[in-house]
């Protein structure tokens, strides 16, 4: 049907292109900062893409995701205050403590619909927030500074920025390719079904919930390694990573980049993060030869813009950049 | 060969169900013999949804017991009745729009083929996923659509659809909720065609409104009213009868139904 040249597959294979190839930018001159600012999108992007799993495919509007980021990350900043700096350990406590609050939250809300679901997702997810909060041990609502990143055999080495992109980048691509593997999996499609007509599954002989709640700590776990991710990068842990506004950044990632897409939450996430940091440039660029010096100031709520922007997505790009994109080859072909 | 009603394969006794102040079934008993096609008549709001709602497992009875086969399923939920071989199909056509008609009735064959904790193996290249669910939609005469998306059908192909995943999985009891709801005249004589292929196979309990339809397909026939049956028997029985015919036909013969 659709032909493999495609704008959405020269859309994906640019996007990978630029992630694998940014180093070596860098390296021929370019903005050292962009290394860290691509670090954070491709581990925000794999929170993103967990996200996408349960809300994109599976149709579970969790409000709490960014809690797993939180708790992947507290994960390696508590084991490395305690001395436990080996990755070996880190990560996979980090996979594990994610994976039990995933099952937990999902076990209870997953028995409601609608608003209910969403509340009770960001009701645990705040409770997290609060309970990291107030741990005085690790910093309270300062935060956590992690002094050493987590340890692995020699030739890996975190501490080395371009080695700790490329291994973001391959676990963000792994990420990906696990849910693709996973929605056409016939676990995948009756998540798909259960988004699509949960009675009518039930109907047809499917114990729904269980599979959901499978799906959902995988989600979790998935997101859980984000956020060991996200510690390294930053070396500091604090609460606000689980607060309430990071989940809703993720689900703007996802709905942004085209929920239900597989690299649909990569390119969201790098389109909300690349804004982020432009809006305000933009801004002063653009007005401060109108304006003058109160432009100046007015670029410190680029947010101003970014909501516009998002509602012109919601309302007339249902599909967010995928959906533009594949919007974009319907057209083409005769 | 025994006669092929002498054999029970659903049994109701007793069976009740109130919401609030509202009777919707009242004391119902129901016997459907194995290979019989029985037809649930009665007037709107009478309980033929509630009673098929019950039956599938959806809602949960008051009072009473279900036997399928002999075995008690009153307490069994939905699921595990429809893996016994009890499907259903819906009054308002209730299919994953957003999927293909194919993947709809693989759906249901997948349901049927153990359990799903499948993750890495893509289910839309098994054989055995595909291949019956592909022979599913050739018996209901949807081969042609399968690989477009269920919401691009037109209402008579969802009810054909909907029969299609009813018997994907193998089904020996089909729950049918008002299958002609709908359907264009030239449809529903596809339909009653279709029904009539399909009881040579398959024990039915079918809810239906269309009146021609009941009496050329039904071996026997019940009548329900405010949750009550009024008259079960043999189609000829059932319009002879005079409490029916004051409950329903006339009512019906008199333009109140369509």
């Amino acid at each position: 049907m659709t032909g493999w040249l495609s704008a959405r597959n020269i859309a994906i294979v640019t996007l990978v292109a630029v992630l694998l190839l940014l180093p070596l930018y860098i390296e021929l001159g370019g903005n050292r900062f962009l290394l860290s600012l691509f670090t954070r999108i491709v581990i925000l992007a794999m929170a993103a893409v967990s996200l996408n799993l349960i809300l994109g495919y599976g149709g579970m509007m969790s409000f709490g995701h960014a809690a797993y980021l939180g708790i992947g990350g507290y994960a390696v900043g508590m084991l490395a205050k305690e001395g436990v700096v080996s990755g070996f350990v880190q990560w996979p406590v980090a996979l594990g403590a994610s994976a039990l609050f995933a099952l937990v939250i999902g076990a209870l809300s997953l028995r409601t619909r609608g608003v209910y679901f969403i509340m009770i997702t960001l009701a645990f997810a705040q409770m997290a927030y609060y309970i990291v909060g107030g741990i005085a041990r690790y910093g309270g609502d300062d935060g956590l500074t992690v002094n050493q990143r987590s340890q692995f055999l020699p030739p890996v080495d975190l501490t080395n920025k371009v080695q700790f992109y490329y291994i973001c980048v391959a676990l963000l691509l792994a990420s990906v390719f696990l849910v693709w593997r996973l929605i056409n999996s016939r676990f995948g499609m009756v998540i798909q079904g259960a988004r699509s007509n949960e009675i009518r599954m039930r109907a047809i002989g499917f114990p729904t919930y269980r599979y959901k709640l499978t799906c959902f700590v995988i989600a979790g776990t998935m997101c859980g390694l984000a956020g060991a991710l996200l510690a390294n990068h930053t070396d500091f842990v604090s609460p606000s990573m689980m607060y309430w506004t990071r989940s809703g950044d993720l689900i703007i990632m996802v709905v942004l980049g085209g929920m239900g897409s597989l690299f649909g939450p990569v390119f969201g996430a790098m389109a909300l993060l690349v804004l982020e940091e432009m809006l305000p440039f933009i801004i002063k660029v653009v007005a401060t030869p109108l304006f003058g010096e109160v432009a100046a100031r007015a670029s410190e709520y680029w947010q101003i813009l970014m909501g516009p922007l998002l509602l012109l997505v919601v309302l007339f790009a249902r599909g967010g950049i995928d959906g533009l994109l594949r919007k974009f080859d319907r057209k083409e072909r005769p | 060969m025994t006669a092929p009603h002498a054999q029970p394969l659903l049994q109701v006794e007793n069976l009740s169900k109130r919401f609030g102040g509202i009777v919707a079934t009242e004391n119902l008993a129901l016997t459907v013999g194995t290979g019989e096609l029985h037809a649930v008549i009665g007037p709107n709001g009478a309980g033929k949804t509630t009673l098929i709602a019950q039956l599938s497992g959806q809602l949960a009875p008051d009072e009473g017991r279900i036997r399928f086969d002999g075995q008690d399923i009153t307490a069994l939920p939905m699921h595990r009745r429809s893996r016994l071989g009890l499907a259903r199909s819906f009054q308002i056509t209730s299919l994953f729009l957003d999927l293909s008609v194919l993947d709809n009735v693989a759906l249901a064959v997948q349901a049927h083929a153990g359990h799903s904790f499948r993750f890495w193996r893509d289910a839309r290249s098994e054989p055995e996923l595909r291949d019956p669910a592909r022979a599913a939609l050739d018996r209901v005469g949807l081969g042609a659509r399968a690989d477009r998306p269920a919401s691009l059908l037109s209402h008579g192909e969802h009810r054909q659809l909907e029969l299609a995943m009813a018997l994907a999985g193998a089904p020996r009891m089909l729950l049918l909720d008002e299958p002609m709801a709908g359907l264009g005249p030239e449809e529903s004589v596809r339909m009653v065609e279709m029904l009539r292929a399909l009881k040579q196979e398959l024990t039915i309990l079918l809810v239906e409104h269309d009146m021609e339809a009941v009496f050329a397909l039904a071996d026997r026939v019940t009548v329900m009213v405010y949750g009550r049956v009024i008259a079960s028997g043999a189609p000829d029985v059932i319009r002879a009868d005079a409490a029916v015919r004051e409950a329903y036909l006339g009512e019906a013969e008199g333009g109140a139904h369509g």
